[in-house]
């Protein structure tokens, strides 16, 4: 059977919803960004497909790379801001830290 | 009058006490009271000593230089230059400014003198000295200013001095007012001064030769010729304005209410300001303009008229004044009517002459009252006098030779002055024997109250209490008690023992000098009737238009104008006429001698009469003087007494008159403009009101509906915001399932 754009969509929407689920279910807040990361990573897969089959030219690759590189500065972002939490209430739960209540 | 000859000392006889009331004012409270009352004494005497010699050497080199060309000018700098107007800072002198000049600074300084004496137990010692010495420099100003401006500098300072000085003791309501009443009466008179100087001014800009400068004046006035300010022509329009600031400062009718007041000022005052100098600053001023009033005839039959109606009328209530120096004041207006008299008859020379007799003979009658008071510890009634004269020789002779002189009788400076005037005023082509009736009739009248006053004080028995002190000041009959406070009974006089003392020779001998002028001054212008060469007409002639020379040749205006018109030729030319009127002259006098020898001796036998008739009622008492005073009912006796009723007509009329107009306007503006404005401020309320009802019930409503309803959005919209990351996240997933199953559906 040949590996076509589906089969590429399929794994795309299996690591969106691990993503969404870990996001979604994860109290720590390292594996909330995680959970983003493999958002993000759906995404490339997706990007990356339809680069290859699609007639797109190589935007999709550049667009991958570009996520990438964003991810990687999200994750640094993320992380001081997981610290500074820390720091301020001593846990990293999401579920405890709810200061911005409206 | 040619080029003037350039001077730099006249200033100093005006800066000079100036300079010495600034010293006094600024630190003579200091002085008096760390150094001693002799520096004041010497800040304020050695001005006028300087102002005096300033004075003699001026005279001295006027005397040095031909008739003509008597005219010194100092010229101190620039004042205003504005337009056509072009006034300096500059003094001058002339022969009359000259002889004013040495009256103001001789006979000031002899009164100044007599202060130190008078004064001697004042507690604002120095504040006295202080106005003394800014009178005697703005009277300086008065005279020696060469424009009419600078005239009007001293004109304004003689009145603000005199009514500081009139008011000295302010403690008492009565001097105080007085003051008040000096001082406004006079600014009646000299609002007419500044609309004439305006007039003069106008008439000549029109011209294109507008000037206040006296001798620019005296070659332009001829311009003032067919103009006519208000219907009027021009010079006698300006000459009545300039003659109504005349009556205001020298007291004629119907300004003259205020000099009989003024006495309620120390007794030095009322001879420096009464006597001497400022009253006679209207008298001066005619002279001054004499070019300009010889254009208007009308203006001089008007200053004749009031002369003669002031004199007469002043001497007859001079009559029955107790007050001694109410007497002395009511003879002061009668004699300045005098003046004015020769001056409405063109005899300018023969006013100014009895202006400078006068100066000396009232001022010795004065301080002789002065001392008199001094002696008796403020008592000014002469019904509490009497029988002085063995107490006070001094005062007394001095006394009796100034009444002699101010009585007219010969050979006394007064016989020489007033007879001359009379002679005026019934020879002038502007005279006439009604003048020169009613003159002579006032003449009587003055030597019935002079001597009714010498007799009063000197002679008889002492009327006074013994004790000396034990009057009060209630009984003076007039209000015009004196400075109680400053003057408290057993001040100094410690060991004192009923009778009068003479005064101290500080004050004695600036009497004997008086006295001595008063008997000699006469004979500095003797006329040419009794052998003698006017030598004092001579001396002014330069600043007299048409010389005085002419008795009753004097052609008015014209011809005198045009000669001064037209420069120096014409002055050559002028001057041989002025010599061919010498001529004359002394022709007429031969014609005329019979008939001055007659009128001479008639106002000697009525100056005579009216001694005898005081003597007969007041020495010899075989007269009583009731007979007089209870005449008709007593009707003609209450109106003298009363002054005519005259301080009540003024009271009912102009001064009620004002206060009621001022109520009018008072209701007027409390009813109608009050009304006007708090009707505006009314409706303007209202509008407010009911435009704050609009902002708070409109503009507020929308502005809080829009500020609650963002509250209550808020407070719905905070719900969302829970702060659990999980629940945005919810969010996030949610609306990325609807947006996609959108998509599908």
């Amino acid at each position: 059977m040949e590996i076509g754009l589906n089969h590429y969509l399929v794994v795309g929407l299996l690591v969106f919803l691990a993503g969404v689920f870990t996001v979604l279910t994860r109290r720590n807040a390292i594996g909330v960004l995680m959970g983003v990361e493999l958002v993000l990573n759906s995404a490339n897969i997706n990007y990356i497909a339809f680069s290859r089959f699609g007639t797109g030219g190589l935007e999709g690759q550049i667009f991958s790379i570009f996520v990438i590189m964003l991810a990687a500065a999200e994750a640094a972002i993320g992380l001081a801001i997981v610290l500074g939490i820390y720091r301020k209430f001593q846990t990293i739960d999401v579920e405890e830290v709810d200061s911005l209540r409206g | 009058m040619t080029n003037p000859i350039l001077v730099d000392y006249l200033r100093w006889i005006v800066l000079a006490p100036l300079l010495g009331a600034a010293i006094n004012g600024l630190a003579g409270a200091w002085l008096q009271k760390r150094v001693g009352r002799h520096a004041v004494t010497a800040v304020a005497l050695l001005p006028i000593g300087i102002a005096f010699a300033l004075a003699v050497k001026g005279f001295l080199q006027l005397l040095s230089i031909e008739p003509e060309q008597r005219f010194l000018l100092d010229s101190v700098s620039k004042w205003m230059h504005i337009g056509h107007l072009k006034v300096d800072m500059a003094f001058w002198l002339d022969p009359l400014s000259s002889m004013m000049t040495l009256v103001i600074t001789g006979i000031g300084g002899l009164i100044h003198l007599y202060s130190v004496g008078y004064m001697s137990e004042e507690p604002s010692y120095w504040r006295y000295f202080t106005y003394l010495n800014l009178f005697t420099a703005a009277m300086l100003t008065l005279v020696l200013g060469d424009s009419l401006l600078t005239m009007f500098v001293g004109w304004e300072g003689v009145g603000l001095c005199s009514y500081a000085l009139i008011g000295f003791w302010h403690r008492e309501w009565a001097n105080a007012s007085a003051g008040s009443k000096a001082f406004i009466t006079n600014r009646v008179g000299d609002f007419g001064f500044v609309l004439g100087m305006f007039g003069l001014f106008w008439a000549l800009d029109r011209t294109g030769q507008g000037t206040v400068v006296f001798r620019e004046l005296a070659q332009r006035v001829h311009l003032l010729d067919g103009q006519t300010i208000a219907g009027l022509a021009a010079a006698t329009f300006v000459t009545l304005m300039m003659f109504v600031g005349a009556t205001g400062k020298s007291a004629q009718i119907p300004l003259y209410v205020w000099l009989p007041d003024a006495m309620a000022g120390p007794t030095p005052v009322s001879a420096l300001i009464h006597a001497a100098t400022m009253v006679t600053a209207g008298v001066y001023m005619i002279c001054r303009l004499n070019f300009l009033f010889d254009m208007a005839p009308t203006t001089l039959h008007v200053v004749a008229a009031i002369g003669t109606l002031t004199a007469f009328f002043a001497a007859t209530i001079g009559v029955a004044q107790w007050d001694i120096k109410k007497v002395l004041a009511y003879s002061t207006v009668s004699q300045l009517g005098f003046m004015f008299i020769a001056m409405g008859v063109g005899a300018y020379t023969t006013g100014v002459f009895h202006l400078f007799t006068h100066a000396f003979f009232k001022a010795c009658l004065f301080l002789g009252s002065g001392s008199v008071i001094h002696a008796l510890h403020h008592e000014q009634d002469m019904r509490h006098m009497g029988g002085l004269k063995k107490y006070m020789p001094i005062t007394f002779w001095t006394f009796l030779l100034s009444t002699l002189a101010l009585c007219g009788i010969p050979p006394f400076a007064g016989f020489f002055s007033k007879d001359e005037i009379l002679w005026k005023a019934f020879s002038s082509p502007l005279g006439s024997p009604v003048l020169w009736a009613i003159g002579t009739l006032t003449a009587g009248f003055t030597a019935f109250y002079m001597f009714r006053q010498v007799f009063l004080v000197f002679y008889g028995e002492y009327r006074g209490s013994p004790g000396g002190h034990g009057h009060g000041h209630d009984d003076h009959g007039d209000d015009h008690g004196h400075a109680t406070t400053a003057h408290d009974d057993g001040h100094g006089h410690g060991g004192h023992h009923g009778d009068p003392h003479e005064s101290p020779a500080l004050m004695t001998i600036p009497l004997v000098i008086l006295a001595l002028g008063a008997v000699l001054t006469g004979f500095l212008n003797v006329p040419g009737a009794l052998g003698g060469h006017h030598v004092f007409d001579q001396w002014l002639a330069p600043v007299i238009a048409k010389a005085a020379h002419g008795e009753g040749h004097g052609a008015h205006g014209a011809p005198a104008a045009v000669a001064r018109g037209h420069g120096v030729e014409a002055a050559v030319e002028h001057e041989a006429k002025v010599l061919e009127h010498d001529l004359e002259t002394v022709e007429h006098d031969v014609e005329d001698a019979t008939w001055e020898y007659l009128l001479m001796a008639v106002s000697v036998t009525v100056a005579f009469g009216g001694i005898l008739l005081a003597w007969l009622m007041y020495r010899r008492k075989s007269l009583d003087p009731s007979t007089f005073s209870e005449a008709w009912s007593g009707g003609p006796y209450r109106a003298v007494y009363n002054k005519y009723w005259i301080d009540e007509l003024y009271d009912a009329t102009v001064i009620r008159g004002t206060l009621a107009l001022s109520n009018l306007l008072a209701t007027f503006d409390r009813v109608v403009v009050d009304g006007i404005v708090n009707g505006a401020g009314w409706v303007v309320r209202q509008v407010s009101a009911l435009e704050g009802a609009f902002d708070r019930g409109v503009v507020d409503g929308l502005v809080n509906l829009v500020g609650s309803t963002s509250l209550a959005l808020g407070n719905r919209a905070r719900a969302l915001q829970t702060g659990h990351i999980y629940s945005y996240l919810y969010a996030i997933v949610i609306g990325v399932v609807v947006v996609m199953f959108a998509r599908l559906l």
